[in-house]
């Protein structure tokens, strides 16, 4: 194995250019080096004015996202060797505004997050004097996977429809919405309704399933979206034909 | 330009959104905001795994709760606290489990808890192994649906704002513009977490570097027990990525090169097939810690290439267990060591982990300056003494938290807005920021050369055990350190999203902070929980039942005094581990 | 009261060839393609029924038609195009559809099998109807 390996990281200067450019760095190549370890070395060691983010390095906050070689990763969850003899190109991930280097905004979704209303909604609050409300292992199965997301933007960064219309909700914040609509103590599922069945929420997607491929969690956002659009077509249904059985 | 609101939160993790929560739902007319250097979904309480203690079971009691708690830190823990902290956590639980906690369950959908380290009874609550992920997002997307709550993400503080001894706000740095800015409060809240960062091998994120102790520190309060670090003893080697004690709780042994579980060598008890409360693999983590390291003097550990390690057999568990109760587990040891726990030994190793002391802070998240509190592992109430229990920090998140937040919201209530005298001084802190940025473009040296040294230092003097020689020259070269990190070369002079820049201002805490751990623990001539000095090996309650109390003297360097231990239920007794 | 904020944030313009650049998105664009071809092989069928229904005549320069080149060729293009779409149409309805029995999920891989299975018996049906 060569001791070393070339990274291709884009730069984005707005005090200085008008468009991202590449830098290319010499980094070790060890064995144990995720391309995370590699960015801190450029700054630490050869260029202390790149910019990126991170923070746990493993694999839970999300913070670390980024392009490499054509492909939406976790920094911190993808290795140097895997990409071996190089180079690596390291750049924002896509479908982002970019504030600086690999620094993109995200705004955006913070923004669709709070739309789809991700918390509990209840007909009737039982005070914690009464203690927990009973969920059953199964229960907790049927919403679980859609929890287990990181907001890491992997999926936004995959899904073309986001790239070709940024008005569209997103596989994330969908399997958020999903991840209380079948939660066993939520009753908030046609508060829901109203964002989620708009043309900008499920069924802007065409199930393309990048999304699922990308998310380094197993969270399947296609799955969710599919299985909502199969909720939000039974409930438009069952207005249309039982109107009284409106809440 | 400056904003204004009535409470503002520095830190969007566990203690600070719950901070926020509180606040809002005490006086809903009231402005809160959360101030955090990064998206709050980021922070670092979304790491933690093995679970949050709370006593439930028909079979468990509050007492026993604090006692293990009291014990566990070696009767530093003041016990009012204690008392408050064992009696609120249950019920704040509860409320996370109706705000949505995904909860493992029991086959009849009641809370399911599991055994812990140092706990005598099963009370320690879990999802999966990522009960702090869970945790967070539970309540990073509860705070969602308060309008009053208004959030500065990727927001940096760079001071407090103090004015006649209270504080009025904060200063910050908006990471994405370059902008600089007051935000007037008329209390504060620190949320911030602790320092792991200071030291080499940590479990902690990149972001763990203090700043909240650090403010709190400029800003004349005093810091608390800064020399107890805890160095948890089941971390990664290389990476220093955290396996949780529920590993051990589950049933995993920790053996050494000869495949024996040495921990029944240090008086901690017998070997069994299945977990003892309060026994071998479960007994505290500071005792784990202690004796990897005796472990080492004996060789009889492992050697990687990442220096000695011990291993972590979870064979016996089975798949099914494993992948049920710590897949978490399963996927890091496969991601980062390349190794598959239900059928190979894990390396690990003791890490540093958490930081016991902080700002000193009363039962109700106050500091030492009126409208600044505290909450978290930034604060030191103190309920985790000389070495926490694990299980015990998530629930003080919430139960201090809570408290802070609701202390806040009443002294926001009573409060005078700030003067507007305040507000100047954020235009200072703008000039200097200013120097700082465009006039370090020559320095003399990396940044991570002086951190590199710090965090060697630290490791070395005020490692798992310590010795006053090595702490004095530990001192000595962190002063010389804070000097020469004043000159440290910033490259990049950007205004758009600097991280060097914010670097520097986490370098230039953290040496403080290291500086108050050093003398802190050279005034402490005792070994208790975590601080164990080679030299003053026995524990001395006659002279130190007391906490440490750093403060910052005009030339920078800390000021140590001591502060007695708030006991009321249990007098200092002999901690008994393994019987 | 400080400078005014600097940020100048760079929006990266979508390609316009941007489907070309992975597999999986020239993949889908050709599955959703697909759709024209199944309009199509509807029409050819409804003239079909036509042709039948106006009598032998019609039947024979129906067939005729059927076999210049080029329509050959175009139905054989939209033979591949319908195999497409139903194949990828059969492997996404699993991840669409939770189905529980007795309280256990049933695996994606079951889902996908029996409507393979299924798709095969009643093509296995109309081939015997049409040749046997």
């Amino acid at each position: 194995m060569p001791d070393q390996i070339t990274m291709q990281v884009a730069r984005y200067r707005p005090e200085q250019e008008d468009a991202p450019t590449f830098d290319e760095y010499d980094v070790p190549l060890r064995k144990d080096w995720a391309v995370l370890d590699g960015l801190n070395y450029i700054k630490d060691e050869l260029d202390g004015t790149l910019s990126y983010r991170w923070s746990c390095r493993m694999g839970i906050c999300g913070s670390c996202g980024a392009t490499v070689n054509g492909e939406p990763k976790l920094t911190c969850a993808t290795f140097l060797t895997d990409y071996a003899p190089g180079p690596v190109r390291v750049e924002p991930l896509a479908n982002f505004p970019i504030i600086r280097d690999l620094v993109v905004e995200l705004t955006d979704f913070m923004t669709k997050l709070g739309k789809v209303r991700p918390w509990i909604i209840r007909d009737e609050e039982q005070p914690v004097e009464e203690g927990e409300y009973l969920q059953t292992p199964a229960e907790l199965e049927e919403y679980k996977q859609f929890s287990m997301c990181i907001n890491c933007m992997l999926c936004y960064s995959a899904c073309p429809v986001y790239g070709l219309d940024p008005k569209f909700l997103g596989p994330a914040a969908i399997a958020l919405a999903q991840r209380y609509n079948l939660d066993s103590r939520d009753d908030g599922g046609h508060e829901r309704l109203t964002i989620l069945s708009q043309p900008e929420g499920v069924w802007g997607c065409t199930y393309v399933g990048e999304c699922s491929r990308a998310c380094p969690k197993g969270v399947d956002p296609a799955g969710a979206i599919q299985r909502y659009k199969l909720t939000a077509a039974t409930a438009a249904v069952k207005a249309l034909l039982m109107p009284w059985s409106q809440r | 330009m400056s904003a204004s609101h009535d409470v503002v939160i520095v830190g969007g993790g566990g203690a600070g959104l719950r901070a926020a929560i509180a606040v809002a739902e005490t006086d809903p007319s009231l402005s809160v905001a959360v101030v955090s250097k990064v998206y709050p979904m980021r922070s670092h309480t979304v790491s933690a795994e093995g679970g949050a203690a709370g006593a439930i079971r028909s079979d468990d009691s509050l007492d026993e709760h604090a006692y293990d708690t009291v014990s566990g830190g070696d009767w530093l823990c003041d016990q009012d606290a204690v008392g408050a902290f064992v009696a609120e956590a249950p019920r704040e639980l509860l409320r996370l489990e109706h705000w949505g906690c995904p909860w493992s369950r029991e086959a009849d959908g009641h809370i399911a808890v599991r055994p812990f380290g140092g706990m005598k009874k099963m009370r320690t609550w879990f999802a999966a192994d990522k009960t702090g992920f869970h945790l967070l997002h539970t309540l990073f997307q509860t705070s969602l649906k308060y309008p009053s709550i208004a959030r500065y993400d990727e927001w940096h503080v760079t001071r407090l704002l103090v004015d006649e001894g209270r504080v009025c706000g904060v200063v910050a740095l908006e990471l994405m513009s370059g902008r600089v800015e007051a935000i007037m409060g008329k209390a504060v809240i620190l949320a911030t977490g602790g320092c792991g960062r200071i030291f080499p091998f940590t479990t902690n994120a990149a972001i763990k570097t203090g700043d909240g102790m650090a403010l709190a520190y400029w800003a004349g309060a005093p810091l608390k027990d800064m020399e107890f670090v805890q160095y948890h003893p089941t971390g990664l080697p290389f990476t220093g990525i955290l396996i949780t004690e529920a590993a051990r709780s589950e049933g995993g042994w920790l053996v050494n090169k000869d495949g024996y579980r040495y921990l029944q060598d240090y008086n901690l008890g017998t070997p069994s097939p299945k977990p003892v409360f309060r026994s071998m693999e479960l007994g505290p983590r500071d005792r784990l810690s202690q004796a990897f390291v005796h472990e080492v003097e004996k060789g009889r550990t492992i050697d990687s290439p990442y220096g000695p390690v011990v291993h972590l057999d979870l064979r016996h568990l089975g798949a099914k267990v494993i992948d049920t109760k710590l897949p978490f587990v399963r996927e890091l040891c496969h991601k980062y060591e390349n190794i598959d726990p239900v059928h190979e030994l894990v390396p690990v190793r003791p890490v540093v982990h958490y930081m016991m002391g902080g700002v000193h802070t009363d039962i109700h998240g106050a500091t030492g300056v009126a409208g600044l509190y505290a909450a978290g592992e930034v604060a030191c109430v103190s309920i985790n003494g000389a070495n926490r229990l694990g299980s015990n920090s998530l629930p003080e998140l919430l139960v201090f938290g809570a408290r802070a937040g609701q202390a806040a919201a009443q002294y926001a209530v009573d409060a005078a807005p700030p003067p507007a005298a305040a507000e100047a001084q954020a235009a200072d802190e703008q000039r200097r920021l200013e120097r700082e940025l465009l006039g370090r473009a020559a320095g003399r040296e990396r940044m991570s050369t002086i951190r590199t040294q710090m965090q060697s230092t630290m490791e070395e003097a005020a490692g798992i055990y310590r010795d006053g020689d090595t702490l004095a020259k530990a001192a000595d070269k962190l002063r010389e350190l804070r000097e020469r990190a004043a000159s440290a070369t910033i490259d990049d002079v950007s205004r758009t999203f600097n991280t060097e820049l914010t670097a520097a201002l986490e370098l230039t805490g953290m040496i403080d902070l290291a500086e108050s751990m050093v003398h802190s623990a050279l005034h402490r001539e005792e070994s208790r929980g975590a601080h164990q000095r080679t030299d003053f090996p026995a524990r001395d309650d006659e002279r130190f039942l007391a906490h440490s109390m750093a403060y910052r003297e005009p030339d920078g360097s800390p000021r140590i005094e001591h502060m007695p231990v708030t006991i009321t239920r249990w007098p200092p007794g002999e901690r008994v581990y393994g019987k | 009261m400080s400078a005014p904020p600097y940020a100048r944030l760079y929006k990266p313009k979508v390609r316009l060839l941007w489907w070309l650049s992975r597999r999986s998105y020239t993949l889908f664009v050709l599955r959703e393609l697909s759709s024209v071809f199944v309009a199509w092989t509807v029409v050819y069928l409804l003239l079909l029924v036509r042709a039948v229904a106006r009598g032998p005549a019609e039947y024979q320069r129906f067939l005729d038609w059927s076999a210049s080149p080029w329509l050959v060729a175009l139905n054989v293009l939209s033979l591949a195009f319908v195999l497409l779409h139903a194949i990828t149409f059969m492997n996404l309805t699993p991840q669409a559809m939770v189905l529980h029995v007795r309280g256990r999920r049933i695996p994606g891989r079951l889902l996908a099998g029996s409507i393979y299975a299924t798709w095969l018996l009643v093509s296995a049906f109309l081939v015997w109807l049409v040749v046997g």
